[in-house]
């Protein structure tokens, strides 16, 4: 074993991560694009979420059935709840300014929060994995099949949303609707319908990358921080490029991996923070967004 | 809305009590500051002091977030760098108060400005996410400076001595608070009646619109930052001297995320919004523990509840001011002295 070996397995593992990190950023980039904002608790969504897979995990194991069934049925609620929340927060700011959108995600950040505490406590849950959490050789890099088919899953619907964006109708009234709302409504496009689908999609696939994420570690409220990390990959991405998003998020992924490696695990969650900070004061449009023109 | 309100001159626009009742009442309030700490225990006191400190940092966080328009998630770390430049200065090297506070006010200006620089490239959302960063960092940076800080560990301060007196009891700590915190109001009450502080609500409006008229955007963007960090830090320095024991938790996301919901509570871009706000946000878990005492023998839990339900109670609190009433409560304050105003010809 050489200090080489150690670094390819710590980017392997860096990357793995990096692809999870893309589905959850997926989701804010889905919503920013649609309505223009950052939803500052897709974090806590997806830690919302992650706790209903954990509730459902028991009570399938209480019924005799497969914990299968578990994930369709999280994905569901968490789905039903991005809906819920949009329709009954974000509409009635519709046409308000974007600052009024925005503390309204970070206020959502200490409700669900408060929440979930009251139901599940603080304690550490250990919901289970999708796969054996063994550990799997590429060569000789060590790497565990939880993260790699977390990898493969996220990467395929990242692939899966990238068509539907670009080839489906429903695709097209989306980025008719980023472009220009008022005309989107004009040519007939249910906007409202729109906004409700991308929260409801994006909190279904944040419930995906949190349950991906949760058993490699322990599921506690404070999961949903992530969410907040994640800002640095669409940052750096360029906040509503999908192409960008995901090469940031390997990127990020990959960052934080070699942090860790060489400076310690403290350093590793305060460098996507960093990260953020330099890309903002150098190039705020990010690796791929589009330059937005500022009219006066 | 502002109807009515029609000023034909800038000495009437520039007027602080704007109805003889104004002053009325602002003379009653000093004066009940003033006798009511001998009539109330130890413990209120301790949450007038501390309302004293949440006045300050809030008021500063108006002046960057309510008038200037730049949005800070980042008001929590630049107090705690306030309280550790006291904190530093008072264990390590022996400074005494009236060094401390001053120092704590520029250093936390200086840095302020540091972080601030991201605000002359990026406005509204991405400023936000900018200081949150700053935040982590910050409080991070906190942490890992151990030989300085102490790190998690914290660091116990001194009480302060002013005047050959110890200040320890609450009382005391009472009245060097209260007096700060109304001359902190003071001061940006009277900030915007002045040249910088109409460039800071210019910019607010439309910065570009701002520039064109010659207001020099770098600059003033830049001095919004150092007094609003001043304030941040004013406020550290009184918060190292008033609890005592620092750690770097105490000055993480949340705290500054507590802050601007105090302001949005209380109402952006107004004086009275940052006393409003703090005296909300107090109020809320000291109510939601008498409540949980009131239960307890009932339900044992209660106690351990309050915690998270105070914390939605807070968001639930933003979403709904934001909601139906952005204006906060300064607004319904305004509605209540208009109505007051014009009758019997109100609606």
């Amino acid at each position: 074993m050489n200090e080489l070996l150690y670094i390819v397995e710590d980017s392997l593992t860096g990357l793995l991560t990096g692809g999870i990190y893309a589905l959850m950023a997926v989701g804010m980039v889905l919503v920013f694009k649609a309505t223009r904002v950052v939803n500052f608790a897709h974090g806590t969504i997806m830690m919302v979420g992650t706790y209903f897979f954990f509730s459902f995990s028991l009570l399938v194991q209480q019924l005799g059935l497969s914990f299968w069934v578990s994930v369709p049925l999280a994905l569901l609620s968490t789905g039903l709840l991005g809906m819920f929340l949009e329709r009954v927060l974000m509409r009635p700011l519709l046409g308000q300014s974007v600052f009024s959108m925005i503390m309204v995600t970070v206020a959502l950040i200490s409700v669900l929060e408060g929440l979930t505490i009251l139901i599940w406590t603080s304690d550490a849950q250990y919901p289970p994995g999708l796969f054996s959490l063994q550990i799997s050789f590429i060569w000789e890099a060590a790497v565990n099949m939880q993260l790699f088919w977390g990898f493969v899953i996220a990467l395929s619907l990242f692939v899966l949303i990238s068509i539907v964006l670009f080839l489906t109708r429903i695709g097209v009234a989306l980025r008719a609707t980023a472009s220009d709302q008022a005309t989107a409504y004009s040519m007939g496009i249910n906007v409202p319908g729109v906004f409700g689908m991308t929260w409801m999609v994006a909190a279904m696939t944040g419930c995906l990358a949190g349950i991906l994420l949760a058993p490699l570690n322990s599921l506690t409220p404070s999961l949903g921080h992530l969410g907040l990390s994640v800002l640095a990959v669409i940052i750096l991405g360029g906040l509503d490029s999908l192409l960008g998003t995901l090469i940031a998020a390997l990127l990020i992924g990959w960052l934080e991996a070699m942090t860790g490696h060489f400076l310690g695990g403290d350093y590793r969650e305060v460098m996507p923070y960093i990260v953020v900070l330099l890309i903002i004061v150098i190039r705020p449009y990010g690796l791929f967004g589009s330059k937005e023109v500022e009219r006066i | 809305m502002h109807i009515g309100n029609a000023r034909s001159s800038y000495q009437a626009d520039e007027v602080i009590w704007k109805r003889p009742a104004h002053k009325g009442a602002m003379l009653l309030i000093i004066l009940s500051l003033l006798i009511l700490p001998f009539w109330i225990g130890p413990y209120h006191l301790m949450l007038m002091s501390q309302l004293g400190i949440f006045v300050i940092a809030i008021a500063g966080l108006n002046i960057l977030t309510g008038y200037t328009g730049l949005i800070s998630l980042g008001q929590g770390a630049f107090m705690g760098i306030g309280a550790y430049t006291t904190a530093v200065l008072a264990t390590g090297y022996g400074f005494p108060p009236w060094a401390t506070f001053p120092l704590s006010i520029i250093i936390t200006a200086l840095i302020g400005i540091g972080f601030g620089l991201p605000s002359l490239r990026v406005r509204g959302l991405y400023l936000t996410i900018a200081t949150l960063a700053a935040n982590v960092i910050i409080v991070f940076a906190i942490r890992k400076l151990e030989w300085l800080t102490n790190g998690d560990r914290g660091i116990n301060i001194e009480p302060a001595v002013l005047f050959g007196v110890s200040i320890e009891s609450e009382l005391e700590k009472y009245f060097v608070i209260a007096p700060l915190a109304l001359l902190f109001v003071l001061f940006s009450q009277n900030l915007f009646r002045t040249k910088i502080g109409r460039a800071f609500i210019a910019i607010r409006e439309q910065d570009y619109s701002a520039e064109i008229m010659g207001i020099n955007l770098i600059r003033y963007k830049l001095t919004a930052f150092a007094i609003g960090s001043a304030y941040a830090g004013a406020a550290g320095s009184l918060w190292a001297y008033f609890f005592t024991a620092l750690t770097p938790n105490q000055f993480n996301l949340s705290q500054s995320i507590l802050f601007l919901a105090a302001l949005i509570i209380g109402g952006m871009g107004t004086t009275l919004g940052p006393l409003f706000g703090a005296v909300f946000v107090i109020l809320v878990p000291e109510t939601l523990r008498a409540i949980a005492g009131l239960i307890t023998p009932y339900y044992p839990l209660a106690l351990q509840a309050t915690a998270p339900i105070t914390e939605i109670i807070y968001g639930l609190l933003i979403i709904g001011f934001l909601i139906f009433e952005p204006m906060g409560l300064s607004a319904i304050w305004a509605r209540i002295w208009r109505y007051i105003d014009r009758w019997p010809f109100t609606r």
